[in-house]
C-alpha cells in the first residue's frame, strides 16, 4: 500500500521547477491549461494507484469547500 | 417525408375475456408490447405460463430507436429462438472508431476475443427488432391484445386486478403477476403513484435516420468537436436496408421545432456527408434525456422492467439491452412461482439482482454524458486533453468516453449466488452469464449457449462417463428440474450425449478441470460452481437459487 509522498521526492527541485514554467512559455491562458491537465492526466497514468491519485486530489482541494 | 418502412398496422380483435360475466384470470399479465413486453412474453410462452400482453399501440415503435443489440441479447434471443431473424436481418458490428476535430484518433474492437457465436452487437431498428419478436410469439402461441389500454391498477395481497380500455368499452381482468414494460412514461406507475427519480441532462440531440447508398463499414463513429459540427458531437451507426442513424448534439438552448425543420437537418447532413450527398430522411427526432430509476422495482405483484423501471442516456446502448435482460430475469423466476416450485420471495431477487444492474447502467452513461457534454470549464479542458493524447498515447484511450458500451451484467452479490467454495480463476464466477464456447455435439459444430436452454443444468466438465449413472440418480431427486450437461474437455469422441470442448476455452473460459460442476440458472447465468461433484451442496445451491433456502 502505497501513499502520497509528502516529503522531497525530486533530485532536481529547482530544475523541474524552471522546466514546468519554461514549458508554458508563450501559450495563452487557455493553451497553458490544456497542456496542465495533459500533464495531469499523463502523471496521473505513471502513479497508476488510484489511492493515491485520490490523497493528491484531496490534498489539492484543501482549503476550498 | 418519404420512407422505406411503412409501419404494419394490426388489427384490434375481440378477446373472449371481455365478454366474461366475471373478470378472467391470468397467471402473469404484461402491460407493453415493446422490445422487453414481447421478450418476456415470448420466454413465458416457451415456458408454458399463461401470460397475456396488452398494448394501448397497435403497431411497432415509429423511427429506429434501441438500434444497437448487444451481444448478450442475441444469446438471449437464441434462447426465445429468435436469434437468426434478428442477426440476419441486422447489421453485425465489432468495432468503433473516435474522431476529435479533424483527425481519427482511435479505433477499438469490442469484442477481441475470437470463438463467440454472436459478435458484440447487431444494429436493427426497433420497428424491425419488434416485428421479428411479434412474429416469435406468434409462432410460439401467444399475442398480444393492441388496442387495449391500461386504466385502472388495484394491487390486493393475493392478485392484480386491472381495467382495460378497448375500442369496444372496458372490460377487467385478475393476474396473480403484473409486468409493468410500458415505457418511459409507464401508466402503470402513474396509476399506482409511484416515483422514478434521477437526473435530467441539460442537452439536445438530434436523431436522424437517413436513407443513402454509401460506402462506409459497419462500425460505430463518434466524432467530439468535428469540423461540420463545432463543438458538439455527432454519432454514425449503419442500420439494416441502407437506413443510416446520424445523432447530432445539438445543446440546451436549440429549438426543438426548428432543428427538426427537414431542411435545417438536411443542411446538417450535406455538411457531414459532402453537398453531394444523397439521401433521404426517414425520420427525424428531438430528444432530451434522464438518468433516473424507481427506488424497487418489485411493489408485490407488480414489476417493474425495462424503461419503466430505469431509464439511462443513450450512449451506451444500455436502455433496450437492460430491459431485454430485465425481461428475461423475470421469465424463469415468475414461472417457478406460478408452477409452485419455488416461493413468491424468489421474485424479490429481481429487484435485488436487476436494481444493481439499472445502477451500474446509470453510472455508466451518466459518466459517458459527462464526457460528451461537459459541464464545465475545467471538465472541457480535460476532455480535450484526454482527446488529443488519446491519438498518441494508449492509456488515454481509456479515458475517452464515447459510451461504455452496455456488456452483461454479472449478478455480483445476488442472495441467489451460492460463494465459491473452492478456488477458481477466470470471469465465470457466480452470478456471471455463462461465456460462449465452439463445441462439437454428435460430430457437428454448435455453440455452448445453444445447448444450455432454459432450464437449470448441471454443467459438467468430464472426460469419462463411469460416474454419470449416479449423479443423472442424484439429480433427479432435486426438486426442480436440473439438466446434465457434459462437456467434455478430451479432443476425443465417447458415448452418450454430450459436448467436446472442440477449440479448447473451457480451460481457459471455465477454469474448467476434470469434474469441475456449475450450476446454471434458467437465464444462463452461475448459480454456483464446485471442483467436483456431490448432491449435497448441489441440493443446498439449487434451494438458494430458488429463494428456497432457509
Amino acid at each position: 500500500m502505497s501513499t502520497l509522498n509528502l516529503e522531497n521526492n525530486l533530485a532536481a527541485p529547482d530544475d523541474f521547477y524552471q522546466a514546468l514554467i519554461d514549458v508554458h512559455r508563450g501559450l495563452t491562458d487557455e493553451q497553458s491549461a490544456l497542456l496542465n491537465a495533459k500533464l495531469i492526466l499523463l502523471l496521473a497514468n505513471q502513479i497508476g494507484d488510484l489511492e493515491v491519485l485520490k490523497a493528491a486530489l484531496a490534498k489539492a482541494r484543501e482549503g476550498w469547500r | 417525408m418519404p420512407s422505406a418502412y411503412s409501419q404494419p398496422v394490426f388489427p384490434y380483435v375481440r378477446h373472449p375475456d371481455q365478454d366474461a360475466r366475471s373478470p378472467a384470470h391470468h397467471s402473469v399479465i404484461i402491460v407493453g408490447a415493446g422490445p422487453v413486453g414481447l421478450s418476456l412474453a415470448i420466454d413465458l410462452q416457451l415456458r408454458a405460463i399463461d401470460a397475456v400482453v396488452i398494448d394501448d399501440n397497435n403497431t411497432v415503435s415509429d423511427g429506429s430507436r434501441a438500434i444497437c443489440h448487444s451481444k448478450r441479447t442475441l444469446e438471449i434471443l437464441d434462447r426465445l429462438g429468435c436469434g437468426d431473424a434478428v442477426a440476419d436481418r441486422g447489421v453485425r458490428w465489432n468495432a468503433g472508431k473516435v474522431f476529435f476535430q479533424d483527425d481519427l484518433i482511435y479505433r477499438f474492437e469490442l469484442l477481441p476475443e475470437p470463438a463467440h457465436k454472436r459478435p458484440a452487437f447487431v444494429n436493427l431498428q426497433q420497428y424491425h427488432f419488434e416485428q421479428c419478436l411479434i412474429d416469435r410469439l406468434r409462432e410460439t402461441g401467444g399475442s398480444v391484445r393492441w388496442k387495449n389500454k391500461l386504466t385502472g391498477v388495484t394491487p390486493h395481497s393475493d392478485r392484480v386486478i386491472i381495467d382495460i380500455a378497448t375500442p369496444e368499452g372496458n372490460y377487467r381482468l385478475n393476474g396473480d403477476y403484473l409486468v409493468a414494460a410500458d415505457g418511459a412514461r409507464s401508466a402503470t406507475r402513474g396509476l399506482l403513484g409511484l416515483e422514478c427519480k434521477g437526473q435530467e441532462f441539460q442537452d439536445r440531440f438530434l436523431i436522424a435516420d437517413v436513407l443513402m447508398k454509401a460506402d462506409l463499414p459497419a462500425e460505430r463513429w463518434f466524432w467530439f468537436d468535428p469540423p461540420f459540427h463545432r463543438n458538439q458531437s455527432a454519432l454514425l451507426h449503419r442500420q439494416a436496408d441502407n437506413v443510416w442513424r446520424i445523432d447530432f448534439q445539438l445543446g440546451w438552448d436549440a429549438d426543438p421545432d426548428l432543428e427538426k425543420q427537414v431542411q435545417r437537418v438536411g443542411a446538417r447532413i450535406r455538411a457531414m456527408l459532402g453537398e453531394h450527398a444523397e439521401f433521404e430522411l426517414q425520420w427525424v427526432s428531438v430528444y432530451t434525456f434522464q438518468c433516473r430509476r424507481m427506488e424497487k422495482f418489485r411493489h408485490g405483484r407488480v414489476l417493474f422492467a425495462g424503461d419503466a423501471a430505469h431509464q439511462v442516456s443513450p450512449f451506451g446502448a444500455r436502455g433496450g439491452n437492460g430491459g431485454i435482460q430485465d425481461g428475461e430475469n423475470l421469465a424463469w423466476k415468475l414461472a417457478l412461482v406460478a408452477t409452485g416450485q419455488a416461493p413468491d420471495r424468489l421474485l424479490d431477487s429481481y429487484d435485488a439482482e436487476r436494481g444493481p444492474a439499472a445502477d451500474e447502467n446509470i453510472l455508466h452513461s451518466a459518466r459517458s454524458t459527462d464526457f460528451i457534454t461537459p459541464k464545465s470549464a475545467a471538465s472541457r479542458t480535460f476532455r480535450d486533453a484526454a482527446l488529443l493524447l488519446a491519438k498518441t498515447c494508449p492509456f488515454a484511450r481509456g479515458l475517452v468516453n464515447s459510451g461504455r458500451l452496455s456488456s452483461a451484467s454479472t449478478l455480483v452479490g445476488s442472495p441467489l449466488n451460492t460463494p465459491d467454495c473452492a478456488a477458481f480463476s477466470g470471469a465465470m464466477v457466480p452470478g456471471a452469464p455463462c461465456a460462449d464456447l465452439p463445441v462439437l455435439h454428435d460430430g457437428e459444430p454448435g455453440w455452448l449457449l445453444d445447448f444450455l436452454g432454459g432450464e437449470f443444468v448441471a454443467l459438467y466438465f468430464c472426460s469419462d462417463d463411469r460416474d454419470i449413472g449416479a449423479i443423472e440418480a442424484a439429480l433427479r431427486s432435486l426438486p426442480v428440474t436440473v439438466r446434465l450437461l457434459r462437456v467434455s474437455l478430451q479432443p476425443a469422441s465417447f458415448g452418450g450425449a454430450t459436448l467436446f470442448d472442440v477449440e479448447g476455452h473451457a480451460r481457459q473460459r471455465y477454469d474448467a478441470k476434470e469434474g469441475t460442476l456449475y450450476l446454471i440458472r434458467p437465464d444462463q447465468h452461475v448459480a454456483a460452481r464446485f471442483p467436483m461433484f456431490a448432491v449435497g451442496p448441489l441440493r443446498s445451491a439449487l434451494a438458494r437459487a430458488i429463494g428456497a433456502a432457509s
